[in-house]
């Protein structure tokens, strides 16, 4: 399930912040944020139920993502993890409340073209052609990566920030996205 | 000489320190050539133009590639932490860095015993780290757009991808969102907040907007806030006190976009080689130094 519809499909639901709920849960802490995206598309073919959220202050390094996961799990989740060379870090039990990730889109029509800002970051498409024209905002280095990669390609042959991203720049420009493509393809 | 510390998007670009040139439309630093598509490099391409206009030296760039993994960002710090103390640049500005809490300590004590302390300016990723370090304090002007003053106006935030729906929320006014990010110590000494209008702010609350020429298409351009924090780095290097060098930045932002006539799809080049006549509009001229004014007198 892509993380898009995650965060829709739980927008309903009890927020579970508070240290008791939170106490079967556990947190996979990574190398990279690049290593977190490969392990949750691993773990969500799989089949598990996990969540991608921010660290706790006391594991935040910078630019971080971690990976929920129901503790319960924690030998078949490795067993996997470690199967597919992406081994955690560490891994930490939660104990209190985790980051949400943003889930707030602006959209904004020019006419010809389309702007979805997701967080900082902003993707804009030729609605006619589908071609990607810009890329707006964000501070972490992929983006001019991603940029030079995906502006000028259309929304059928660009490479999707997830695939080729690392930073939670890169990601949140992997919602905007994928909000780009559920809005074209409606 | 106006320093800058920034990142280009190739894993293969090596580290590298020096004065930069514009070659066309490409960037150049010693014999390595760089496109100007976004990011540090339409920062320094932006602040070349400016320095031309001005007759100022061109800037000082240290720069290394990095595509996102961080390898390259952990070893500009680290030069950064060994070199900048035996360099006596008057104005740095860090740039599209990979927030890394441990390298920016080592660099910010480096900065802070400096003999002469250089006005320091931060941008992209490096502002990340400064705010979430709860460092914001220690540098001189931020330049975010509407979405990154929303990060610094969550103290809970560690980076922009975490800002809080109530903060992000787009009937937030920006005087607000300014007063915020002040409250809880998450702003540097002036905010420049790029926008539909442009605000300089300090502690105070905002102290000059600049809201025209306005081109909507600006806001989907890649490397229109990079253009103006190269322009704001130039302004203040050239002797401006930081509330003059970021209006007439704002002005010559606003006045270059609007010359290229932008649809969502122009991209940021075209904007840059506008700078010159935005400059000239502008009528910006160095200011007069006091040895000039007791020359005069």
């Amino acid at each position: 399930m892509a993380i898009l519809d995650f965060l829709k499909s739980n927008k309903n639901k009890e927020e579970s912040t508070g240290p008791e709920s939170n106490c079967d849960r556990g947190i996979l802490l990574f190398e990279n944020t690049g290593e977190v995206i490969q392990a949750e598309t691993v773990l969500k073919q799989e089949g598990w139920t996990i969540r991608v959220m921010g660290p706790p202050p006391e594991v935040r390094q910078g630019c971080d993502l971690v990976i929920e996961f129901p503790l319960i799990e924690q030998l078949d989740i490795l067993r996997i993890l470690e199967t597919a060379k992406l081994p955690p870090l560490r891994i930490v039990p939660v104990i209190g409340p985790l980051l949400q990730p943003v889930d707030i889109f602006h959209v904004k029509d020019f006419g010809e073209h389309l702007m979805v800002r997701a967080a900082n970051m902003k993707l804009t498409i030729d609605k006619k052609t589908g071609v990607f024209v810009n890329i707006s905002g964000g501070g972490c280095p992929d983006v001019p990566y991603l940029a030079a990669s995906m502006v000028g390609r259309t929304i059928t042959d660009a490479p999707s920030p997830r695939s080729i991203g690392h930073t939670l720049c890169g990601y949140a420009l992997q919602l905007a996205y994928e909000e780009v493509k559920r809005r074209c393809s409606a | 000489m106006l320093c800058v510390a920034g990142t280009v998007p190739s894993d293969d670009f090596p580290l590298v320190g020096g004065v930069v040139s514009l070659d066309g439309g490409r960037l150049r630093i010693g014999k390595l050539n760089i496109d100007v598509n976004r990011g540090t490099p339409a920062l320094l391409a932006a602040a070349v133009k400016a320095c031309e206009a001005l007759g100022l030296p061109a800037p000082f760039a240290y720069l290394v590639g990095d595509t996102g993994s961080g390898k390259g960002s952990h070893r500009l710090y680290a030069h950064l932490t060994e070199t900048l103390a035996g360099v006596s640049f008057r104005t740095i500005t860090f740039h599209y860095l990979q927030p890394i809490v441990h390298r920016h300590a080592r660099l910010l004590s480096v900065l802070r015993n400096m003999d002469s302390r250089p006005r320091l300016i931060a941008d992209a990723g490096y502002m990340y780290m400064a705010k979430m370090s709860g460092e914001a304090s220690a540098y001189d002007l931020f330049t975010p757009d509407v979405g990154e003053l929303a990060f610094l106006a969550d103290e809970e935030a560690p980076h922009p991808f975490y800002t809080r729906g109530f903060i992000l929320h787009e009937d937030n006014l920006v005087p607000d969102l300014i007063a915020r990010a002040y409250q809880h110590r998450n702003a540097a000494r002036y905010l420049l907040v790029k926008g539909k209008a442009d605000y300089l702010a300090d502690e105070s609350g905002v102290l000059e907007t600049v809201d025209s020429p306005v081109e909507e298409a600006l806001e989907a351009i890649g490397g229109t806030g990079d253009t103006l924090t190269g322009l704001v780095s130039v302004f203040i290097e050239a002797g401006f006190d930081i509330r003059r060098a970021a209006v007439t930045a704002m002005r010559v932002n606003r006045l270059a976009g609007c010359y290229a006539r932008p649809t969502p799809a122009t991209q940021i080049l075209e904007i840059i080689n506008h700078i010159p006549r935005a400059c000239r509009d502008a009528q910006v001229e160095l200011p007069v130094t006091a040895e000039q004014q007791d020359n005069i007198a």
